[in-house]
């Protein structure tokens, strides 16, 4: 009998199959009591700067989320996940203001061609590694805003979309009706985390942490590293688009700075702010950096020495982002509670 | 506006008087960044981390020499002071800051970085004024252009190519002959054992970055009276720079020699031919070498 064969009467191994419904019913609840909560709040607080605030977070919070699927669960580091941001203002705004369709139509087709431009340029990012990714992410980056800025009679150039951005209603929400406004971004924000932690939860979510610990091991093991890395890239692009999206609707127009590498920079940060192991870390750190910004702009002309300051502190004091800190602190209090 | 201009590619390669022209322009552009891109390559090789504030070490030698020629009016001590300057600089921030992320998170380490391209550019803006500066050529190089095959140089820039291409000399040289240079190559290759043989390695990384920042202060000095001097001009010089570096192949000198002739060329003939997307011409030939060879044309397997 050779081993082969002692095999085959043996019993199949007995995975036990984790049933991930209750999670993901416990996630649509959270998601849903979000919502609520966000949509009361302007009759709480009717200050139109706190839900400008709350515009600009889900527009950023859409974008930092994203990033972390790339940064903190798949270890690809990009320093150009901006251009998408930019690429989704752009892209919204133009085709608002030059074929008219309706909004849902142009949020479609903006994704759309996220999905087209970030396909061929992660074809050709990743497939390199850590540092080399992530500066020639970069370099797309800037290739994307020297376009922007050189094709003037389409973008505007250093001036950006303006004239405003055209707002029909649709469906009977009026998007020029600030609340409107705030809601559906609101609406978009909640649908956008809700649909990147079911891709974080999923099995795919944990072949990419896989690669991200051990990318050869998982190519042994027959998954195919490459595709998984663009399939995410792509991913994240899109709900990046989205937050671009959200961002050209508030400001009814889109700016070069929209796809500067700095916003790429602030990605990262925020990443860094509210930690990358928990995956509310990056909406946390939105906050504080909007927080910080909003503060830091009102008392110094120098808010840069400011930031770098506070990233110094994080980045060689702390070592970790916030959320981490708080989720290590409590689960080290909880172990000592037990022991 | 026109995107493509072939004609003008053309019969500027047809005339004499224009090739020369465009070559020199290009070698000077080259030439700069050869020298920063140098830096960086070395600094990679050696230290394993990737500069991303080198940028900053051009803006700062810039900004040294033209404080040095106004207070002095010696071009010398202008060019001095600015690689001077940025030697120490780039030891300080070596020693107080980058030493603390080696071996840490890629991500980390770019952190640190970026923190300090917030923190010079408004350091810069604080001390110099936000407005654009220029350093004014230096009365000895104020004498009318050679004319070179009916092509236009200017003597300032023979000096500009002259500098640059002394210090690759003795920088390849040093490094492949020197027993500083021996040390310097086989702590890139094994610190450990390095250190174990009794050299402070903390040492040579320290000098390894101040020797970095110093090409790129001198690059930035050099640069001082062609170009005018801004807070957030180190910036586009590292992204091109890097681009350098991925075409030559991180940690090889002869490719960051190679890599920025290329560059330089294509920025100069590019803007005739291709006048609103030059810089789309060089991520473009990025993109082409990366496809190709992922290492970059001189470049070794990286770890």
């Amino acid at each position: 009998m050779t081993e082969l064969q002692a095999g085959q009467g043996a019993q199949p191994l007995k995975v036990p199959r984790i049933d991930a419904r209750p999670q993901r019913y416990r996630d649509v609840l959270i998601a849903l009591a979000a919502f609520v909560l966000l949509a009361l709040l302007p009759m709480v607080f009717g200050s139109k700067q706190l839900l400008d605030f709350v515009i600009r977070c889900a527009a950023y919070g859409l974008f930092a989320t994203s990033l972390n699927l790339l940064v903190g669960y798949t270890g690809l580091i990009s320093f150009g996940h901006g251009m998408f941001f930019g690429l989704g203002a752009y892209g919204f705004g133009l085709m608002m203001q030059k074929t008219g369709v309706p909004i849902p139509v142009a949020f479609v087709a903006t994704l759309a061609m996220t999905f087209v431009v970030a396909v061929v340029i992660g074809a050709i990012c990743v497939r390199l590694k850590e540092i080399y990714f992530a500066f020639v992410t970069l370099a797309f980056q800037m290739l994307v805003h020297s376009t922007i800025l050189s094709w003037q009679s389409l973008t505007g150039g250093d001036q950006g979309l303006r004239g405003g951005i055209p707002r029909p209603p649709f469906l009977g929400i009026d998007l020029s009706n600030h609340l409107h406004l705030y809601i559906t971004s609101c609406a978009l924000l909640v649908i956008g985390l809700f649909l990147m932690r079911q891709i974080a939860q999923s099995p795919f979510g944990y072949t990419l942490r896989m690669i991200r610990d051990n990318a050869t091991r998982a190519s042994f093991i027959g998954i195919d590293v490459w595709r998984a890395k663009l399939t995410i890239f792509v991913l994240a692009a899109l709900f990046a688009a989205a937050g671009g999206i959200i961002m050209a609707l508030f400001v009814s127009g889109a700016y070069p700075e929209f796809a500067y590498w700095t916003i790429s920079g602030e990605g990262i940060f925020i990443n860094m702010l509210g930690g990358v192991t928990t995956f509310l870390g990056p909406m946390v750190g939105t906050v504080l950096l909007l927080i910080l910004n909003d503060t830091v702009t009102r008392l110094t002309e120098y808010h840069g020495i400011v930031l770098g300051i506070v990233i110094l502190f994080f980045a060689i004091g702390l070592r970790k982002g916030l959320m981490d800190f708080v989720v290590e602190w409590y689960g080290h209090r909880r172990g000592e509670g037990r022991g | 506006m026109i995107l493509v201009d072939l004609d003008a590619l053309a019969s500027c390669l047809t005339s004499p008087a224009c090739l020369v022209t465009q070559t020199t322009s290009g070698l000077i552009i080259g030439m700069l960044l050869f020298l920063v891109a140098v830096g960086l390559t070395l600094i990679f090789g050696v230290l394993k981390v990737v500069n991303f504030s080198h940028g900053a070490f051009y803006m700062f030698g810039a900004y040294f020499a033209m404080t040095a020629y106004q207070l002095t009016g010696s071009f010398a001590l202008a060019i001095l002071s600015g690689a001077v300057g940025t030697a120490l600089l780039g030891l300080i921030f070596e020693r107080a800051f980058m030493s603390r992320v080696y071996g840490r998170d890629v991500l980390m380490q770019l952190l640190v970085c970026y923190a300090f391209v917030l923190i010079f550019d408004d350091v810069v803006r604080m001390i110099w004024g936000p407005e654009f500066r220029s350093m004014g050529m230096p009365a000895a190089f104020q004498v009318p252009p050679l004319f070179i095959a009916g092509g236009v140089v200017p003597p300032y820039y023979l000096l500009l190519i002259g500098v640059a291409l002394a210090a690759a000399v003795v920088l390849g040289l040093g490094l492949a002959r020197s027993r500083i240079g021996k040390v310097i190559r086989a702590a890139a290759h094994n610190p450990g054992m390095v250190s174990a043989l009794g050299i402070n390695t903390g040492l040579i990384y320290g000098g390894v970055f101040a020797l970095g920042g110093m090409l790129a202060g001198l690059a930035g000095a050099l640069a001082a009276p062609v170009r005018s001097l801004t807070p957030g001009m180190g910036f586009s010089v590292l992204i091109e720079s890097f681009i350098v570096t991925v075409i030559g192949g991180m940690g090889s000198i002869l490719g960051a020699l190679i890599g920025a002739l290329l560059i330089g060329l294509i920025r100069s003939f590019g803007s005739l031919g291709f006048p609103l997307f030059t810089e789309g011409l060089m991520y473009l030939f990025m993109v082409i070498v990366l496809v190709s060879r992922p290492t970059g044309l001189f470049g070794k397997e990286v770890a």
